[in-house]
């Protein structure tokens, strides 16, 4: 037996069987849970941990003893004494046949991985089962809304396999219910409220239903733009320029370009949730009107390119003369509420051990 | 925030008052709407109908200016309701007697009167609040930039102290802090009053420790606030040195703001834009921007966060950190020799109470909320569990104070500032992401569509709104979410500087100003 075993409080021992090998687990899990925190790989495709089990595709399913049909373990709760088998040859052909009936009434297969944090999964499951055959070609559910003028948000229902997971991320995580379900089976359609584009919808474009799409039906139309740039995608884990929730995400780039953002599911503050800034407004850190050289006011009035070497003689030659005129109190300096820490901290030094003085202000008071 | 943002499902009563959340702290207000979906009651007050309010159980217009009228109604009835928890009152705060007695001179139908808000709802909230097992209050700016903004703040302590609705999970007094490092700024000592980590200026005790750290001989008092330094440019200030600050247009009273730098001997401006402040400079420094630096970054949690660089600056762009040592020692100040941006961190942390705990390394997961006071301490995320900072909590006999000024015939509506979701302040950074201009191309004027009528405008059209200090013109959009009398706009565009006509007042102690209250005339063009 391994960790996180838990009495559940009435002094006995919750504990399962799971493939054979007896394991502990905390009342309330489900088999799913359980089996993931022992390694099991049971392939999914509408789940999200952060969302409510939905038990829509299936794929999950596994065998519990006593029970004739395979149930689906991420809607299933964890029992004692319970025998579950996560992987069998019958299971891997049921979600095989499961994979080609989805795959069928999708047209893209080949997604790109800029699309959003999970686009790749349907793909990947393709692989994992060898399940790219065309043996239930024919109805495909969903039409497309190209026509939906948003710059961010790619709507292709071409590639959509019904794992509500878009709608549920809406509803539950960021509590916009902005898109919702029509019919059933293959008339499936994901749609907004009255069936129009996002904008006149409750939708805000926090980008939540692009990064849980499995399959890149909604897709994150700015990094796609970026989708040719050549190079490696990288990532790096910082924080959201804007507002004080401090939300943590990973800022891809190619080269010397930032191409998109990713939600980081693991951030302390935001657990994967993001907003229209956080997710979209990065690209003005390459703007053209971005400074790029210091530049200092020549005879003529105008404001000229200099080095640094000169930007940094005039700008202390120019500070210092009203010191030595008008005393170290002539002198005030405000620091910025969107640097970093380390900027502010010199700031206050820069008037403290340069001056003596605590003439100093952040823009807080405004 | 007194708790962290991982608390905002799990109140049973909150209270969201002057904080336009869905647009201002969007991933904060997912965890509100979470907790409305477990069962949870929402009380929203604000003058206007935000999307918030469509949220709420009860919802209170108050007029805008009357914060400290309405938390005054609402003590009167959780006292008169005996809903107060006495057992906390007396272990933990003081004056409580006197502010039970206080209070009761304002009765819900007194508040009605000043705020315009029904009684009826004003007693359901504070039954709903005054009843609550975990109730918390969440504020913004809507709170502070008032001439009473200390009074406000006062106003909501009181509510907290007599029911005792802090230092548990899913409780507290939570201020949202607007810039992502607004908190950061302060905890750095940017501040007139305050070395690094909030020890006051003032203090023996930190004058001393401070001039051996910085070899230094510093002030023993206080510095000014900008407000005052803005006020004095061209007299006493002569100079001026801003880091990444657009003060021309986010400041209030434009041109005086404007003429006050123009008025300097020499001003000198770091940022990334040439900003309409920057345009004011005698020198200009490029700065490196987000995603091109190392960093911290501390949240409304008083979570400390790492920011990484993932892609280089352009042209010959520094890290603002780089430039302020570099002009520090081309000034000749001696102490300004670093090597990078977790140097000068580890400095902060070792000269500051608050930080103590941690350095560049163990800051790297955000796993710390300050205080953090010594190594292997796990951080505060909540804050006042058994005891608050400075002793006990102490009752403010607060009284409802009329704005700077009010409206008359001259200026006969409430003009009411603040932000949208799409663009961020001067729109110096969303204005220049592709795709923003989609959700929202310019600025518009809203006004409920029965002034529109009564007013002779048409939604869509133009319209010229005048104070005391200047005139815009902007254009009309007729929505139910201002009230009656009352009209809201942004300061994010250029072309509508409405910091021309704010600027009435100012709060007497902390000098943030009066930007959510100025009256105003609106005619058509
Ligand atoms: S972008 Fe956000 S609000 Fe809009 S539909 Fe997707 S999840 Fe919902
Ligand atoms: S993503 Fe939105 S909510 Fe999160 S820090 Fe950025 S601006 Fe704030
Ligand atoms: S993952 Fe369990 S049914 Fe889809």
């Amino acid at each position: 037996m391994s960790d996180n075993i838990d009495d559940g409080g009435n002094g006995a021992l919750s504990t399962m069987t799971l493939d054979g090998e007896d394991v502990g687990f905390t009342p309330g899990e489900t088999v799913y849970e359980v089996s993931e925190r022992y390694r099991r790989e049971i392939p999914t495709l509408c789940y999200d941990e952060r969302l409510e089990p939905f038990g829509g595709c299936r794929l999950c399913i596994v065998e519990v003893e006593g029970s004739h049909n395979p149930v689906a373990s991420c809607t299933t709760k964890a029992a004692q004494g319970m025998k579950v088998t996560t992987k069998s040859g019958r299971l891997e052909m049921h979600r095989r046949v499961l994979l080609e009936l989805v795959a069928s009434e999708n047209r893209d297969l080949d997604v790109d991985p800029m699309s959003g944090y999970a686009s790749g999964e349907m793909a990947t499951l393709l692989d994992r089962y060898d399940a790219r055959t065309g043996r239930f070609l024919g109805l495909r559910s969903g039409t497309s809304h190209p026509d939906d003028p948003n710059p961010f948000i790619l709507r292709d229902y071409e590639n959509c396999i019904s794992c509500f997971r878009c709608v549920r991320v809406c509803a539950e995580q960021e509590g916009d219910y902005a898109i919702s379900v029509m019919n059933r089976g293959f008339g499936t359609q994901i749609t907004t409220e009255f069936d129009g584009i996002l904008k006149d919808s409750a939708c805000t474009f926090c980008g939540q239903c692009i990064q849980t799409c499995p399959t890149g039906a909604l897709a994150d139309l700015k990094a796609l733009a970026s989708k040719d740039v050549p190079g490696e995608t990288k990532l790096t884990r910082t924080i959201c320029p804007y507002c004080g929730v401090g939300c943590s995400v990973d800022l891809m780039t190619r080269g010397d370009q930032v191409v998109g953002v990713l939600p980081a599911m693991d951030g302390p503050a935001n657990h994967g949730a993001l907003c229209v800034k956080g997710q979209f407004a990065f690209d003005f850190i390459g703007h053209e009107d971005r400074l790029d050289t210091p530049l200092v006011r020549g005879d003529d009035g105008q404001l000229h390119p200099a080095t640094w070497d000169d930007a940094l003689d005039k700008a202390a030659e120019g500070l210092l003369a009203a010191v030595d005129n008008h005393g170290r109190h002539s002198l005030y300096v405000v620091a910025s509420g969107r640097a970093p820490t380390e900027a502010a901290y010199m700031m206050q030094k820069f008037v403290r051990a340069g001056l003596g003085t605590n003439y100093i202000d952040n823009c807080s008071r405004a | 925030m007194s708790n962290p943002l991982a608390d905002m499902d799990k109140p049973d009563v909150i209270f969201c008052i002057g904080t336009n959340m869905t647009e201002c702290h969007p991933v904060a207000a997912t965890g509100i709407k979470r907790a409305l979906a477990k069962g949870a009651k929402l009380i929203v007050a604000d003058p206007r109908h935000i999307v918030l309010a469509d949220l709420a159980d009860v919802y209170l217009p108050l007029r805008v200016g009357t914060d400290s009228a309405l938390l005054l109604g609402m003590a009167h009835v959780i006292a008169r309701e005996g809903l107060v928890d006495q057992a906390f009152m007396d272990a933990r705060t003081t004056e409580g007697m006197a502010f039970l007695e206080h209070v009761q001179r304002f009765s819900p139908e007194w508040a009605e009167e000043i705020t315009g808000v029904p009684a009826a709802d004003i007693e359901q909230a504070a039954l709903w609040y005054g009843q609550a097992e975990r109730g918390a209050i969440y504020y913004t700016l809507g709170i502070t930039e008032h001439i009473c903004g200390v009074e406000n703040v006062q106003g909501l302590c009181n509510l907290v102290l007599m029911t005792g609705n802090i230092g548990r999970e899913g409780t507290g007094i939570n201020p949202m802090r607007g810039q992502n490092n607004i908190q950061g700024a302060g905890d750095a000592g940017a501040l007139p009053n305050n070395y690094p980590g909030f020890q006051p200026v003032t203090d023996p005790e930190n004058q001393e420790k401070f001039e051996k750290l910085y070899g230094k001989k510093v002030d023993l008092e206080n510095g000014i606030t900008k407000v005052t330094a803005l006020e004095m440019c061209g007299d006493q200030i002569r100079a001026m040195f801003i880091d990444g600050e657009n003060t021309v247009v986010s400041d209030p009273e434009r041109a005086h703001c404007e003429k006050a730098l123009r008025s300097l001997d020499f001003l000198v401006v770091a940022d990334l834009f040439l900003t309409e402040t920057a345009e004011l400079a005698d020198v200009v420094f490029p700065v490196s921007a987000w995603g091109e630096v190392d960093g911290t970054q501390t949240n409304t949690e008083r979570r400390i966060q790492r920011l990484r660089a993932a892609v280089p600056s352009p042209g010959v762009a520094r890290p603002d950190w780089w430039v302020i040592s570099a002009l520090a020692k081309r000034m000749g100040f001696q102490g300004f020799e670093y090597e990078g941006a977790k140097e000068v961190f580890n400095e902060l942390c070792e000269v500051t109470e608050i930080y103590h705990g941690v350095d560049w390394d163990k800051v790297e997961d955000g796993a710390f909320s300050w205080p953090i006071p010594f190594d292997g301490h796990p951080g505060t995320p909540m804050l006042h569990a058994d005891v608050f900072e400075n002793g006990r909590g102490i009752f403010n006999l607060v009284e409802q104070r009329d704005p700077a000024e009010t409206v008359d015939d001259d200026y006969p509506v409430w003009l009411t500032t603040g932000r949208r979701l799409a663009s961020y302040h001067t729109r110096t950074q969303t204005g220049r992401s592709a795709g923003i201009d989609y959700l929202l191309s310019e600025e518009s004027l809203e006004i409920h569509p029965d002034d529109v009528d009564e007013w002779g405008l048409a939604d869509g059209s133009w319209a010229i709104m005048s104070s005391r200090r200047g005139s815009v013109r902007v254009r009309v959009k007729a929505t139910k979410r201002s009230p009656r009398g009352t009209v809201f706009t942004t300061f994010s565009f250029a072309d509508v500087p409405v910091n021309a006509l704010t600027g009435g007042g100012y709060d007497p102690i902390t000098q943030t100003a009066e930007l959510k209250v100025c009256p105003v005339s609106v005619v058509p063009e």
